[in-house]
């Protein structure tokens, strides 16, 4: 069983369109969204939630204002700046703790010589296994505002990987997130293929550049596809020398056409959508994966 | 004044505001106008501003570090972080049969993962032996410059670093009071976003009017409500033209109306705007009126705020 993971560095190249194209193009396959913080694959797959769980991870600090005495302990050892102290000195202080700031070290809580801090666990959104027109999917959606993206990607992709098995499941296809930070780390270690999705813009290449020497850094065999690459063919061609010119293999072009934008708004991937060009440039970007993969 | 700009889904316009926003600003406003760049991962605005940069500077957070002579291997740092940052193994034998030594101290080891520590401070500040310094680990740079008269700060996270967070704490710490801040936050709505915008006095929320800039905007109003930060939208790209000739979609513009948002600007799709964005060019050198446009929503929002 393989797993191929698009991610893209800058937002908003494409990532989720290809991925959803993918679906409906593999065969025997699990989907997975990893872009849990704003994740988009389900308005194109219309999953129906089979199973829902709550992502457990970590614990915040939680004050009880009748046992502190305001002493300021916890104040002076938190590193986050999650803990103010109203009218020091006064009758009317209180010790508040801001739960978004917070990280959960649990310091304060150790350090309290009252025992008026204590540590509870926090939901930081759900997770699903879900059944979709073209196989499982499992995604996932953090709470608002909430930490530990990277955790909720690995578990989703846990996840995934026992559906695979017990199915015998030929590969899981999975959209990641932008940038190169936690949540993307996570959604790479231990992956087969990463296919980056980039843009002809110069915020395209410097950010396709940094994705590069991440997937380089953890040794994944990476394929780069230019998306929208008429835009501005120019640039286009600037990344395509930037790809010969340093070893990362070119999975193809595709045009820019509005029949994306349209197949979204109908709730469809775009090859069921067009039976255009750029259903058959992205046919090509998967065949040249396909053979990587075999 | 501190505006933030960010989104849910990335690649909708976020640095296309603040940089054009910035320069329509300085190009006009008395005073000084700092834009500072807090998506450390994949930081674009140098793009646009091509900033003089005079200063750049190594970024490290406390990661511990065990002084052997002194460490028992009593285990109280593995109890005590709840990252599994560092483990303790004490080794079960407590007499070297070679020197058939009854005295020796029984021997560990203390194994620290850096990458996974979150600079708690615990482990060392609950260390019986004092035995847990801290030492620097590098995470990336932050660059100080100009470009004209505006104020340049970003930060480049370290490739394979995960920790970000700390990194744009450190980049928000050159924010200086008294001026027009304008900061561009990274996409999503995770720590990192958080990080950015927490303390602003407006955000504004950029957007385009396709289902997944609806869905993304949605979780970032969440967010925006949840920081309790006054806020408004910007949507871009509207009016794409489609080849099947359907009208457009309006959800995102229903949303706002439903919700009491306020629609700041409207950027309407236009091949210069993107061609222009391709090369690192901000749109307001070559279309001027949207300087006028930047400046009237920068008075906008400062009304709004005196409310």
């Amino acid at each position: 069983m393989k797993q191929i993971v698009i991610i893209s560095g800058k937002g908003g190249t494409g990532k989720t369109v290809i991925t959803a194209a993918f679906a409906s193009l593999v065969k025997n396959k699990v989907m997975v969204d990893c872009d849990v913080d704003a994740a988009d694959l389900h308005l194109l797959l219309n999953p129906k939630i089979l199973e829902r769980h709550e992502f457990k991870s970590g614990k915040t600090a939680v004050i009880d204002g009748g046992k502190c005495n305001q002493c300021g302990m916890c104040l002076e050892v938190c590193r986050f700046d999650a803990i103010t102290q109203s009218s020091i000195g006064s009758q009317q202080s209180t010790v508040t703790i801001d739960p978004i700031s917070c990280e959960g070290c649990g310091v304060c809580s150790l350090i309290c010589p009252q025992e008026a801090i204590t540590m509870k666990e926090c939901i930081s959104g759900e997770w699903f296994i879900s059944d979709t027109q073209y196989g499982p999917f499992v995604h996932a959606k953090l709470g608002i505002a909430e930490e530990n993206s990277g955790k909720l990607v690995t578990l989703v992709r846990q996840n995934a990987k026992l559906i695979a098995d017990k199915e015998n499941r030929d590969i899981i296809i999975i959209d990641g997130s932008p940038g190169i930070g936690c949540p993307v780390i996570s959604s790479i270690s231990g992956i087969d293929c990463a296919l980056i999705v980039t843009e002809p813009t110069l915020s395209g290449l410097h950010d396709l550049i940094r994705v590069v020497e991440l997937t380089r850094h953890f040794n994944v065999k990476t394929f780069v596809v230019i998306n929208k690459y008429d835009l501005n063919t120019e640039m286009a061609e600037e990344i395509e020398s930037y790809c010969r010119n340093n070893g990362v293999a070119l999975a193809g072009k595709i045009k820019y056409d509005t029949a994306i934008i349209e197949a979204m708004v109908n709730k469809k991937t775009v090859i069921e959508y067009s039976k255009g060009e750029v259903s058959q440039q992205i046919k090509n970007v998967w065949e040249i994966i396909q053979n990587e993969l075999d | 004044m501190i505006i933030s700009i960010a989104s849910g889904k990335g690649g909708t316009g976020k640095t296309t505001v603040a940089v054009n926003l910035a320069l329509s600003l300085s190009s006009a406003y008395v005073g000084t106008i700092q834009i500072i760049d807090c998506d450390v991962e994949e930081p674009n605005a140098h793009i646009f501003l091509k900033p003089h940069i005079t200063k750049t500077l190594p970024i490290s957070i406390p990661v511990p570090r065990v002084i052997e002579k002194r460490c028992t291997y009593c285990g109280k740092c593995q109890e005590v972080c709840v990252y599994n940052a560092i483990a303790v193994i004490k080794n079960s034998t407590q007499n070297d049969p070679l020197t058939d030594s009854q005295t020796s101290a029984p021997g560990g080891k203390v194994l620290i993962f850096p990458e996974l520590c979150h600079s708690c401070g615990g482990c060392s500040l609950f260390c019986p032996e004092k035995a847990i310094e801290e030492v620097g680990r590098e995470i990336g740079i932050i660059q100080i410059g100009t470009a004209g008269n505006i104020e340049f700060v970003d930060g480049k996270l370290n490739i394979g670093e995960a920790m970000s967070p700390p990194l744009i704490r450190a980049v928000k710490k050159n924010i200086t009071n008294n001026k027009v801040v304008i900061i561009d936050a990274p996409p999503g709505t995770s720590c990192p976003v958080i990080g950015s915008i927490k303390g602003s006095d407006y955000c504004i929320l950029v957007t385009e009017p396709t289902p997944f800039g609806m869905n993304d905007l949605i979780l970032a109003v969440e967010v925006i409500r949840k920081l309790n930060i006054a806020f408004g939208v910007v949507i871009n790209r509207t009016d794409i033209p489609t080849a099947s000739g359907q009208t457009g979609y309006q959800e995102v513009e229903n949303y706002c109306s439903k919700e009491n948002i306020p629609v700041l600007m409207r950027i309407p799709f236009d091949r210069k705007i993107a061609e222009s964005y391709s090369k690192g060019i901000p749109m307001v050198e070559f279309i001027p009126e949207y300087i006028t446009k930047f400046i009237q929503l920068f008075n906008n929002i400062k009304k709004s705020n005196h409310k």
